[in-house]
């Protein structure tokens, strides 16, 4: 049988034509089902301005965000796999991931770097849209989304910090948290505590820490919050964010 | 909503479809190709050359791996993830509360609120210097000279004690700085403590009400009274408010920095 009657007889079957619903033929209408139909590209709209593609206005940094997101979300469900979150265990996995796991080295660098280089693109991705004017009417509020999602991608990286539970993390963490004692009125340094009635073990700093000082029950919290907590956080205004830019167009002057 | 439910009214014949077409782009904006495969292209090679970055840089360098955690040994200097290093610095010019909670949530909120402050409706969607002369500006200094580059301070500037190193000077643990800082009161003159009070609360108080004032002669000046108006009293107030914040941070590192001023106005509360 030649092959190109073995193609036709697989994309003609029942099977694949519930599941692919047009080929990859150059025509317009087919370049449209592409975006519409493909539940991943639909976030974009069918057609884009010209100029917006370009590289050098787009810089790409919104997409190289999302991309840190994802790769770090797929390293680190393989970190979750060999890591304890507990004071006697964290230190020692993260040694047995560093030298016993297949891989386990470049998951662990790919995740912090990742990270990094997540918090760098964010920030020139605001950049950019700052410099275009992109949060001009009618896209006010989606600037706004994006301020929260900065905010989240700075405690995803911050809870992460305190992981590896080495010395490097906790006295990050410490030195990261200890402004939390100093909040006006809700902070046992801050101005105002006396009214509050917070100390050391009951204020901001301590719900934080889950204690009064960094402690096996910090980790703890940290993890949920970075591995869970945030994570789903960071998902729903990324899908609000990713919603809003469609709705009101790609780069350019409003629709 | 109105036209568009009469639209959907005079549609001749139930189950009969018909396109109405929204909003239709027109003009010099209308120039749209395909997202497939014009933009979709531009993203797959963007993100296939990031992840091979991405990788190539993770073997070339490894994640750092301290030794275990232990509180009751305390590194000199504890220094912040990097990102939160330019907040770390902060606190050499002001108080924990003000540099740790009161000023990131001032360039929080204040990140929130620019589009609602910001009336230009030139430069949305293009680049252009000249539009927003003054909006670029601002977001420079706030974001480019006092956070990225009290990040670079923060990081590599400061050592043992979170004393000033230069690059090429080695960290010395026991390097002694003379604790020399007085308040600005004090260097005025003023030695009696009710009158230091008084002089720093005009001088803070002075400075945004002064600010302010020249701020909205200046803006009538270069926009005019009209401008004015339409901008109106709560998004001036607030747009005064958070730059002469930002300023208020340069003058008070400036005044560290060159005069060894420590607090301009000490409360029994909070000091600034």
């Amino acid at each position: 049988m030649a092959w190109d009657d073995i193609k036709r007889q697989i994309t003609e079957s029942d099977v694949w034509q519930s599941m692919f619903r047009h080929g990859y033929e150059d025509t317009p209408r087919n370049r449209i089902l592409m975006v519409s139909g493909n539940v991943w590209l639909h976030l974009h709209p069918s057609k884009v301005r010209r100029h917006a593609v370009r590289m050098r206005f787009t810089w790409c940094m919104g997409g190289i965000t999302f991309l840190m997101f994802l790769v770090t979300t797929v390293t680190g469900i393989y970190l979750m796999f060999y890591y304890r979150p507990t004071a006697e265990y964290a230190y020692a996995d993260m040694k047995y991931l560093e030298f016993d796991m297949p891989f386990g080295m470049l998951m662990r660098n790919m995740h912090r770097w990742a990270a990094h280089a997540m918090v760098i693109a964010v920030w020139l991705h605001m950049f950019r849209v700052f410099l275009t004017g992109s949060y001009k009417p009618p896209r006010e509020f989606n600037w706004v989304v994006g301020v929260i999602l900065l905010v989240l991608t700075l405690l995803l990286s911050f809870t992460g910090y305190l992981l590896p539970w080495d010395q490097l993390s906790i006295w990050a963490v410490t030195v990261g948290s200890n402004m939390a004692r100093a909040t006006p009125f809700l902070g046992h340094e801050g101005p105002g505590h006396e009214l509050m009635g917070v100390n050391p073990i009951y204020d901001a700093r301590a719900f934080l820490f889950g204690g009064g000082e960094i402690g096996p029950h910090t980790l703890l919290r940290f993890y949920i919050l970075h591995c869970i907590f945030f994570p789903l956080v960071t998902s729903l205004f990324l899908a609000v964010h990713f919603w809003r830019i469609r709705r009101d167009g790609f780069s350019g002057p409003p629709l | 909503m109105a036209e568009e439910q009469a639209a959907l009214q005079v549609v001749p014949g139930a189950g009969k479809r018909i396109e109405v077409p929204i909003r239709k782009a027109q003009g010099p904006g209308d120039d749209k190709v395909h997202t497939w495969p014009y933009l979709v292209r531009s993203e797959f090679i963007c993100a296939i050359l990031v992840t091979v970055l991405l990788i190539v840089w993770s073997l070339l360098s490894d994640a750092p791996l301290e030794e275990p955690a232990n509180p009751t040994k305390t590194p000199n200097p504890s220094k912040a993830p990097w990102y939160f290093l330019g907040l770390q610095e902060m606190l050499v010019f002001f108080d924990p509360w003000h540099a740790g909670v009161t000023l990131p949530s001032l360039i929080i909120v204040g990140l929130m609120v620019l589009p609602f402050i910001d009336i230009n409706p030139k430069g949305n969607g293009y680049y252009c210097f000249n539009d927003r002369k003054y909006e670029i500006m601002t977001f420079f200094l706030g974001f480019h000279i006092l956070w990225v580059s009290l990040i670079i301070i923060g990081t590599f500037l400061r050592g043992p004690g979170w004393n000033w190193f230069w690059f090429w000077e080695p960290w010395d643990v026991h390097k002694v700085e003379a604790m020399t800082a007085v308040n600005l009161p004090y260097l005025m003159g003023v030695r009696n403590p009710t009158l230091d009070f008084i002089v720093g609360g005009a001088l803070v108080i002075g400075f945004f009400a002064l600010g302010t004032a020249a701020m909205y002669w200046w803006v009538v000046r270069l926009k005019g009274r009209e401008f004015m108006k339409r901008w109106g009293g709560v998004r001036f107030g607030i747009t005064a408010f958070l730059f002469l914040n930002m300023w208020g941070v340069v003058l008070k590192m400036l005044m560290r920095h060159l005069f060894a001023i420590k607090y301009i106005w000490v409360t029994p509360w909070i000091n600034i």
